[in-house]
């Protein structure tokens, strides 16, 4: 399948492109040298272990927006690649000694490999169905952690050390892991926004919109639909392995079903089909949590509350709104 | 005892009367799925927390108001059913002109709040539910002991699924069920209260699960999560036997819970996952379901 056909030859004329293509780029511009600018100086204001959590988190929920919000795929099953990718990357740390510059790609091919299996699967039905079948696939990942030797049951893998990136820079501190984590965040991101705004992504697109009219334009849907599930579940491997590293942990958490409840109200929350709306949304979700944490059982209600808000009143999300108010894609 | 392949014999059933259990309670719940999906389009995420909710009520209905097992039989399902009566009419009746995804993320919102609301009040740790005197003891059959309740449960699942099936099938009622799932429009021209019959079937299908609460309570303990570890593997069922059909969502629940039995007996390691294998390897078989109609 190539994308010949979708790519237009522009007219060969001395005038700029039209305006209407030139200002999402000048916007989004912006935009990222404001989050890289705040990003940068923002372990100076706030606790960087809370900042790292959110990064992680909020590149879990952009791999799940790519999927959901510009593949039209709603996995319920994200928590099998994250946690997958959080215990390879752990293990491979623990008890092979290898640094972060290959165990967090390690912790993404896991995410990919296991990606490329579970989509191929779950692509030959539509809709609900996909999103069972890929929620079904994640707990039987769950089943296999909680019984596998190597994921150590209830304890988890614990202890893993962060050790020193290509060998020289020593991440035990805060600080410095965090720029670490800040720069593969941001590679994700860009990454993800470079995809959404190729002919691929645009594909992809169309194919959400209507799938049987992409297919009767020649594109082969269930190839898309894979690799953009492929992509995805190895950025949500390479959040699951970052994690690993700044938690020094990995458990039975990161697998359950309600990880991957809680990458799909993040990506709610802040806005699906928006660059930057999983990252907000993985703020608020986070904070929330982190101020809500000592009332127990109640995180799960108000989550199940915001939840039910956000499908009924708040369907576009944060940024959703906020990019319908100034007019702007977001 | 003969040993049948180094397996004792009394092990074989012992685990074959479990996984018929467990099958009783995955044919009730992936029926009541079956029936809102064909005529509400959503997925029913709150069906477990629902179940989980049956449990809870008869629990309640005991330790609060002395009402026992028999009446709890009969009222749980009407009170639960009646609350997801409420809950169609106020929320989800909002969804559904748009995508069935928004159906779906709701009931996983609902659910969750039931899940925590009462693990807050009763805690984790699960609550005994005693079995009722009519029913306690058991049968020596020879070759295996056959708990009186846990034959109860599957009869009472039989013949709850049949009569589901003869009143979809065969009235009147389950007639006018029938033309709206296939085409509502057209059923509400010919002066039928299509709106109404789906809040009926919703709090029907919700009924059902709370029924498979109720007869679940004295064998698992009555816990807030029983219902979310069932309804994964409920959904895993539903993929397998295809929504297309009542008597494929009852014939896939049983026979998956006597797989996942002998899986117990032969290869132990693999009883929580043989059920998601299975569907793995239909899913490259006949991708829509063993009594699926391809969309």
């Amino acid at each position: 399948m190539t994308m010949v056909q979708e790519i237009a030859v522009p007219p060969l004329t001395a005038t700029p492109t039209p305006m209407r293509a030139a200002e999402p780029a000048a916007h989004y511009g912006r935009l990222f040298i404001a989050l890289t600018a705040v990003l940068l100086v923002a372990p100076f204001a706030v606790y960087p272990m809370f900042l790292m959590t959110l990064l992680c988190f909020a590149l879990f929920a952009c791999a799940f927006n790519l999927l959901l919000g510009y593949g039209g795929l709603l996995s319920f099953g994200h928590a099998a690649y994250f946690g997958m990718g959080a215990y390879i990357t752990g293990y491979a740390a623990k008890s092979w000694g290898l640094g972060p510059e290959l165990t967090v790609p390690l912790g993404a091919l896991t995410g990919a490999g296991l990606g490329l299996v579970f989509g191929a699967l779950a692509i030959r039905r539509q809709g609900i169905y996909f999103s069972m079948i890929t929620l079904a696939l994640a707990q039987m990942v769950f089943f296999f952690c909680l019984q596998a030797a190597f994921t150590h049951g209830e304890d988890g893998i614990q202890g893993i050390p962060r050790g020193h990136l290509f060998g020289l820079v020593d991440l035990s501190d805060d600080r410095v892991l965090y720029y670490v984590v800040l720069a593969l965040f941001m590679a994700g991101l860009l990454g993800i926004f470079r995809i959404i705004h190729s002919p691929f992504g645009q594909v992809l697109k169309a194919i959400r919109e209507n799938e049987p009219r992409a297919i009767s334009l020649g594109y082969n849907a269930a190839r898309y639909k894979l690799a953009v599930f492929v992509i995805s579940s190895a950025i949500a491997g390479a959040a699951g392995g970052m994690k690993a590293l700044v938690f020094q942990l990995a458990t039975l958490t990161d697998v359950h079903w309600t990880m991957s409840g809680e990458v799909v109200l993040m990506t709610l929350v802040g806005g699906m089909g928006t660059v930057f709306g999983p990252i907000v949304g993985a703020a608020v979700i986070i904070t929330m949590q982190n101020y809500l944490a000592h009332l127990g059982a109640w995180v799960t209600v108000v989550q199940g509350a915001i939840f039910v808000a956000c499908v009924l009143l708040f369907r576009e999300g944060i940024v959703g709104v906020i990019g319908r108010c100034l007019r702007w894609r977001l | 005892m003969i040993p049948f392949l180094d397996i004792p014999v009394q092990a074989l059933f012992g685990q074959l009367l479990l996984g018929l259990i467990n099958g009783s309670f995955y044919a009730l719940l992936s029926l009541g799925l079956a029936i809102i999906f064909g005529l509400l389009n959503i997925i029913n995420f709150t069906h477990g927390a629902q179940y989980m909710l049956g449990a809870f009520v008869a629990w309640m209905l005991l330790n609060y108001l002395g009402i026992g097992y028999w009446w709890a039989l009969l009222l749980v399902p009407i009170i639960v059913g009646a609350s997801g009566v409420v809950i169609e009419r106020l929320l989800i009746s909002r969804l559904y002109k748009l995508d069935h995804i928004y159906g779906l993320l709701l009931t996983f919102g609902i659910a969750l709040i039931m899940q925590g609301l009462l693990r807050n009040e009763y805690g984790a740790s699960g609550m005994p539910y005693a079995i009722p005197p009519e029913l306690a003891g058991g049968q020596r059959l020879g070759f295996m002991f056959l708990p009186n309740y846990r034959a109860w449960v599957i009869v009472a699942s039989v013949s709850v699924c049949l009569g589901t099936w003869l009143l979809i099938e065969c009235t009147r009622l389950g007639a006018y069920l029938r033309a709206a799932t296939e085409n509502p429009a057209l059923t509400q021209a010919f002066g039928i209260n299509v709106p109404l019959l789906v809040t009926l079937t919703y709090g029907f299908g919700v009924g059902l699960a709370a029924l498979a609460g109720v007869l679940a309570a004295p064998i698992y303990s009555v816990n807030p999560n029983m219902g979310a570890d069932i309804i994964i593997v409920v959904f895993a069922v539903v993929v397998i036997g295809g929504m297309g059909s009542i008597l494929g969502a009852i014939v896939s629940g049983f026979a998956l819970g006597l797989i996942e039995g002998l899986t117990k007996v032969f290869y132990p390691e693999a009883s929580t996952t043989v059920i998601f294998v299975i569907m793995a390897i239909v899913l490259l078989v006949k991708p829509a379901g063993l009594f699926g109609r391809t969309a």
